[in-house]
């Protein structure tokens, strides 16, 4: 078989094989810690699978934005948390009847979907031609978001910094009575302000 | 066949040449930009450094090696194993996979990448996890403070760096790292750090930000806070030992050398001869690269033997208080300059 074929062939198996794997982990590792990670190897897996696809914009910002900044904060939490690791292996018994339920629907549900979906005839060219080819995925998307959609991605910015000072106000008090540093006034201050020079007559004191 | 670029086996065998390539000169060079960094610190305090191991103690680098790699690897009881081992691995793969698109002369890079300042920083985002993980899986309160200080300050210090990256960006018109340094062609006044037109005004002052906190990025002083000796003992490296240890080292170094890098890439116009005439274009652009990203490791290990420690508050008030709205102003004024004047002219 071709090589050029192959590689490619491989490297999905490989990404898609591993992300399934990865997030079977993150719901069955005991030790949540491990949990996180296994979310991490997650989203780093579905960022390969980007590249595969020619959207090596949007693999870079997953990796950047989930795995560098989400997923950090994620494990901060975690492993602060004081957690009693024998206490979490019980109860499994107790969860389970619930448990098995919730996901027997929900692959029932699956299944109802999957033999009802209709592919359109059409899906397939559209898919392998979502861009012009010559051009780099980063001027596509830049091209289209900043023109017809520019609105909306103004209006998400909006509602992100809404959300942002949201956040700032809830969590921002102020603690009466505690010094803090100004900087400016350190740089500010000269010898003069803080030493006095006294010429000290002998045997008079001051 | 073999080494035919448009067939697939070719071009399999040539990157992973170029892979090996990369590889191996990194870690030769890096053993003597190490001794370099003692020699420097020691010639700033009167002493002499490294003398004993080869010429000059030029053989200290291979003696210290030989000396890790000997030792016994000593994993102390309560640590989670697994990640205690994935840890050092993933700080040092993070480190040298980042080394993929850096272009050191034309055309001699391992992947071209289009998005290429984008994978660093998406790497770069990535080598926080080593420490992280290696702090957490100690399971030693002084590993744990030392990965949390760590982090917070290379996030910190990220949103930056980001920032002064898009200055260039916006100058350069490409996330290409060598169409970055293609627009910088043609003398040093071209160069974005120090070029000779009224945008230096903003430029360099970003090239001085980029530089401070690729300081902090590096975990270097003044802002090695994670490994404070006289507070936290050697931060997220207190329980590791021997080869591991190695494998941690080896990665920051390899980091302050990419930082190194990427200020001559972004900022001193890459493997371009400072004058474009005869006796300057001689000299291969691989070595200008190399003088340009030593110089700066140079200036690196000087700010270590020079400026005293920072404090941790007076870190973080740098980072989020005064680098952020400078660079953020910076990206606002240098666009403005893109649109108004490059873009009428």
């Amino acid at each position: 078989m071709d090589l050029a074929v192959l590689l490619p062939a491989v490297a999905f198996y490989v990404f898609a094989g591993a992300a399934i794997a990865f997030a079977f982990g993150v719901v069955s590792a005991r030790n949540p810690v491990r949990s996180v990670l296994f979310l991490i190897m997650t989203f780093f897996s579905a960022a390969g699978l980007f590249v595969l696809m020619g959207a090596e914009f949007l693999a870079m910002i997953l990796i950047m934005v989930y795995v560098g900044a989400v997923a950090v904060l994620f494990l901060f939490v975690v492993m602060m948390l004081d957690i009693d690791y024998v206490e979490l292996r019980q109860g499994f018994a107790d969860y389970l009847p619930l448990g098995g339920l919730l996901s027997a629907v929900l692959t029932i549900e699956l299944i109802v979907l999957g033999a009802s979906w209709h592919i359109s005839d059409k899906a397939q060219e559209l898919r392998q031609a979502p861009i012009d080819a010559g051009q780099d995925n980063l001027r596509a998307i830049s091209e289209v978001l900043y023109t017809d959609y520019a609105f909306f991605i103004e209006a998400a910015g909006l509602v992100l910094l809404v959300a942002m000072i949201g956040a700032v106000v809830l969590t921002n008090f102020h603690k009466k009575g505690v010094k803090r540093q100004n900087i400016s006034a350190q740089v500010a201050r000269r010898a003069e302000d803080g030493v006095e020079l006294v010429d000290v007559k002998p045997g008079q004191g001051l | 066949m073999l080494f035919d670029t448009s067939t697939a086996l070719g071009w399999t065998v040539i990157t992973l040449l170029k892979v090996l390539g990369f590889v191996v000169v990194l870690l030769i060079s890096l053993a003597f930009i190490l001794l370099a960094d003692r020699k420097i610190w020691a010639a700033v305090q009167m002493r002499k450094g490294p003398n004993v191991v080869g010429a000059f103690g030029l053989l200290q680098s291979f003696a210290d090696f030989i000396k890790f790699a000997l030792k016994e690897v000593i994993i102390p009881a309560g640590t989670d194993k697994g990640i205690f081992i994935l840890a050092p691995f993933l700080s040092l793969t993070m480190a040298f996979i980042a080394w993929a698109v850096v272009p050191v002369a034309p055309g001699w890079v391992v992947s071209d990448l289009n998005v290429g300042i984008l994978y660093l920083l998406a790497i770069s985002s990535l080598g926080v996890y080593g420490i992280i993980l290696g702090g957490w899986a100690s399971n030693s309160k002084y590993s744990f403070l030392g990965a949390l200080r760590s982090t917070a300050q290379m996030i910190s210090y990220e949103v930056s760096i980001g920032f002064v990256i898009v200055t260039v960006l916006l100058l350069a018109g490409s996330m290409n790292l060598s169409e970055i340094v293609e627009a910088q062609a043609g003398g040093f006044w071209h160069w974005y750090g120090i070029a000779l037109s009224p945008i230096t005004l903003v430029m360099l002052p970003m090239m001085v930000v980029f530089f401070i906190s690729a300081l902090a990025e590096t975990n270097r002083p003044p802002f090695d806070l994670p490994e404070a000796e006289s507070e936290l003992v050697a931060g997220y490296q207190v329980e590791y030992s021997s080869t591991l240890y190695l494998l941690f080292m080896i990665g920051e170094y390899l980091n302050i050398v990419l930082m190194c890098s990427m200020v001559t890439i972004l900022f001193l116009g890459g493997w371009h001869a400072p004058v474009d005439i005869a006796p300057f274009t001689w000299i291969p652009p691989v070595f200008w690269f190399a003088f340009k990203a030593l110089f700066t490791f140079f200036l690196f290990a000087m700010v270590k033997a020079i400026v005293p420690r920072y404090r941790y508050d007076q870190l973080m008030r740098l980072g989020w208080k005064v680098f952020l709205p400078i660079s953020m102003g910076a990206v606002v004024l240098v666009s403005a300059w893109v649109v108004f004047v490059q873009g009428s002219a």
